[in-house]
């Protein structure tokens, strides 16, 4: 099962790294989406995958009875799944702003923090203003 | 109880910030309040770790390596000791130039949460929840970068996004694999568990994923393009806390798991290492020589500089570790200061675009010498104390007979000098494109308390290096020889497990005893490296 | 969204789902369950109000700040941790203040997941309502 898992994450990535180098914002951001669950799943596998049963306390006694699984990935994926969640929509309500305040969600387009030298000089000619848009 | 307020206080100010959302004096009280508590809380923590040697404490008393461990070297603390050092300097800046759109969108507060989650990496013992506090961190500068709402900002931000959100998933999934190698994330644990099994596959892997993940963090070649594309967009406060902290726990975070966890002396790590620094150092500076932008050319002397402190790391000799902490320090605090001086230069002339700004050393001469002290400090000009930090890295690597390296540290050095009077001559002696009466706009004294706080210290460091090195010293040597710091965490775990008084069935497992997982049989054990040895 | 049937049974739904999102909140104590899945089944009690009748109303239904739900959540948690720390000495501990008299499971780990109920209430909604401004401000301002 685990060499199923490491397959199916090598896909993962494969599939989010070719997403982001397209260029453009929003295949970026799914690309990174995949990645976040190729890395949860990196996490998931590393606890190994058993049958076992959850890992529950029953009533009365101080730890689980018998064989449960590893509750500890558990705990670490869901609160990675909890950052991701957090990180990605900040990542999207941000690329939603940039689109419609640059009008552009293609990567080479967005010179707005640093414009190519040529876009420089000819602001440094007019000197009013502190930050001219172009 | 002396770990937690470091982190406890901030997110507290952070939340008093946010409940008053309606009140933007209220916030900057605060704001100035918490980090003034936080600076006290962080002087009592190296008061008591110079005293006793590395203190540790169990979350919650469940005993490591299962609870989390708050745990502080002379590094730590130290680290976190100018933290505040630098929150209250950006706090009281912060107080007038901080615009009212940015604290409308809740300035003070992230300001305060960047604090929380950087002091929480510092202190933390358990690489996970390092995971978790770099995310609080990050999140924080995220809100940080995009308040302004200008359109560079965004732009800046869609990048510094995107970038570090990789180096997250590497850091994430890098810390699977090595969970699934040794069964612990306890990072005193994980020294023990992974003692001569330094070869393994997975284990190589985990090195591999992490250096990339605190690499990308801290801006070192090839994955710091985040750093110039953002570091210039936001309000100069937040550039200065940038610039101060965030590559710095990237640097930090570098320094603890290469030395604590995983073995430097292997030759892939340390060429790795070793090269990146000088390639850092190069690209940096060369970076910084093609701008005309003050922030822009710190921006990229930060990089030139990571290189630096990485380097020192990668040398893994205790003179070389001395002097990337000695240079961690000095850093933080030049580096602040001059995106600080940047900030003054900006309300005097009204831009950073150094074509069209000039005749400061005119109207403001004494401008100019507080820019010349961290400048020529940075440069590593005496007697100042980037001088000190200059000297210690590349004495460290001419002993260790790295003269090409020893080469590359001496001439990117004099290569931050020609940046550094670029900036002197065009900002300061050459005359204002627009008379010198365009440079005289007052700036508000406020601004100037910060600044001439930080270049007394740089002086002072520079003058009075002994005590500063001593210290580093020790911190170095506590870090290339982690039993201290291992018998701390072990001493927290046995009371934490005596105080919880679990079940009596339960047997405490300590931290000598590599742990397994539950319910795998020995043979699924190794499956990771047996994956990895299949391919 | 303009919706009649959906407007409708948001009306009951919403109320439903808030109960729900609570006995799942509760029911995190020694079940699968607590604070974050409480608080996203939260979450998506007021996602609905929006969907069906508007940001404006989804806020007033909240009553305060997004913001401050979740400020106010992380405030919990704080003390959550900070109780076992004035109590025992140590930050984050349990304790359980009416369990040895009364048997009753309330104390710092319940006050800690009902910080994280609303402060994962609290931000998920100030997400989804500033994007859902963001998207009527460029609209308004497109047209």
């Amino acid at each position: 099962m685990e060499i199923m898992l490491a397959a199916l994450v090598g896909i993962l990535v494969a599939a989010g790294a070719y997403l982001m180098m397209s260029g453009k914002l929003l295949p970026y951001l799914f690309g990174l989406v995949l990645l976040s669950n190729a890395a949860n799943l990196v996490l998931f596998a590393s606890g190994r995958l058993t049958y076992a049963e959850p890992p529950l306390v029953p009533v009365g006694e101080y730890a689980p009875v018998g064989e449960v699984s590893n509750a500890l990935p558990q705990a670490l994926i869901l609160t990675a799944i909890v950052i991701g969640f957090g990180l990605l929509s900040f990542a999207l309500s941000l690329v939603f702003r940039a689109y419609f305040e640059l009008k552009t969600t293609r990567m080479d387009e967005m010179r707005e923090a640093e414009p190519l030298p040529k876009v420089e000089k000819a602001k440094a000619r007019p000197v009013a203003g502190p930050e001219g848009s172009v | 109880m002396l770990l937690v307020w470091p982190i406890a206080i901030p997110l507290f100010t952070a939340i008093l910030c946010l409940l008053a959302f309606r009140s933007f004096e209220a916030q900057r009280v605060l704001n100035l309040a918490g980090s003034l508590a936080l600076l006290a809380a962080s002087v009592v923590l190296v008061a008591r770790v110079l005293d006793e040697g590395p203190i540790a404490a169990q979350m919650g008393s469940w005993p490591a390596p299962f609870g989390i461990t708050l745990v502080a070297d002379i590094l730590s603390a130290a680290m976190v000791l100018i933290t505040g050092i630098i929150a209250v300097a950006c706090a009281i800046y912060g107080l007038a130039e901080v615009s009212r759109t940015d604290e409308r969108s809740g300035h003070h507060a992230l300001t305060q949460a960047l604090l929380g989650g950087v002091c929480g990496a510092f202190v933390t013992g358990d690489i996970f929840n390092m995971y978790v506090w770099f995310e609080v961190m990050l999140i924080a500068s995220f809100g940080l970068l995009v308040v302004s709402g200008g359109k560079a900002a965004l732009d800046g931000a869609v990048k510094y996004v995107g970038l570090n959100l990789i180096a997250t998933l590497a850091f994430l999934a890098g810390v699977g694999l090595l969970y699934g190698a040794s069964g612990t994330l306890n990072m005193a644990d994980l020294h023990l568990t992974l003692q001569g099994r330094h070869d393994e596959t997975a284990v190589y892997a985990a090195a591999a994923l992490l250096m990339f993940a605190f690499g990308t963090k801290a801006a070192m070649f090839p994955a710091f393009f985040w750093l110039p594309a953002a570091y210039h967009t936001p309000s100069v406060t937040t550039s200065a806390l940038f610039s101060a902290l965030l590559t710095k726990v990237g640097v930090y975070a570098l320094i603890r798991v290469f030395t604590l966890v995983f073995d430097t002396t292997e030759p892939a790590i340390q060429n790795t290492l070793l090269y990146g620094a000088a390639l850092t150092m190069v690209v940096g500076v060369l970076g910084a020589a093609a701008q005309m932008h003050v922030r822009r050319i710190l921006s990229f002397h930060i990089i030139s500089q990571i290189g630096y402190m990485i380097l020192g790391l990668a040398i893994y000799t205790p003179l070389g570790l001395v002097g990337a902490i000695f240079y961690l320090f000095h850093h933080i605090i030049v580096k602040a200061n001059l995106f600080l001086i940047a900030g003054v230069i900006r309300k005097s002339t009204g831009s950073e675009d150094l074509y069209v700004i000039g005749g400061l050393w005119k109207r403001k001469p004494w401008l100019g010498v507080l820019f010349l002290i961290p400048a020529l400090s940075l440069a590593g000009i005496p007697p100042l104390s980037g001088f000190w930090a200059k000297l210690l890295i590349i004495i460290a690597s001419l002993e260790e007979e790295r003269y090409f390296i020893a080469f590359v540290a001496v001439a990117v050095g004099l290569l931050t000098v020609f940046s550094m009077i670029k900036i002197w001559m065009e900002a300061f002696w050459k005359a204002h494109p627009a008379g010198d009466d365009a440079a005289a706009t007052p700036a508000p004294a406020l601004l100037y308390i910060p600044i001439i706080s930080l270049a007394a210290m740089t002086v002072f460091i520079g003058l009075y290096a002994a005590p500063f090195v001593d210290a580093a010293l020790e911190s170095a040597d506590q870090v290339l020889n982690p039993q201290a710091y291992i018998a701390a965490v072990t001493a927290a775990s046995e009371a934490a497990a005596e105080a919880l008084d679990l079940g009596p069935q339960e047997a405490i497992p300590t931290l000598v005893e590599p742990i397994e997982a539950p319910t795998v049989p020995e043979e699924q054990l190794n499956g990771l490296e047996a994956e990895g040895e299949a391919e | 969204m303009n919706s009649v049937i959906l407007s409708t049974a948001t009306r009951f739904l919403t109320p439903l789902i808030l109960i729900i999102s609570i006995f799942v909140l509760l029911r995190g104590h020694n079940e699968p369950g607590g604070g974050f899945i409480g608080g996203l089944l939260g979450a998506i009690a007021f996602a609905l109000i929006e969907k069906a009748r508007g940001v404006a109303e989804a806020r007033r239904a909240m009553r305060f700040d997004p913001l401050s739900i979740a400020g106010f959540g992380l405030a919990c948690c704080l003390f959550g941790g900070l109780w076992g720390a004035a109590v025992y000495g140590d930050f984050l501990r349990g304790v359980w203040p009416l369990y040895d008299e009364y048997g009753l499971p309330v104390g710092s780990i319940l006050l800690f997941d009902i910080g994280v109920y609303l402060a994962v209430v609290g931000t998920v909604c100030a997400i989804l309502f500033s994007l859902e401004d963001a998207g009527h401000d460029v609209a308004g301002r497109e047209d």
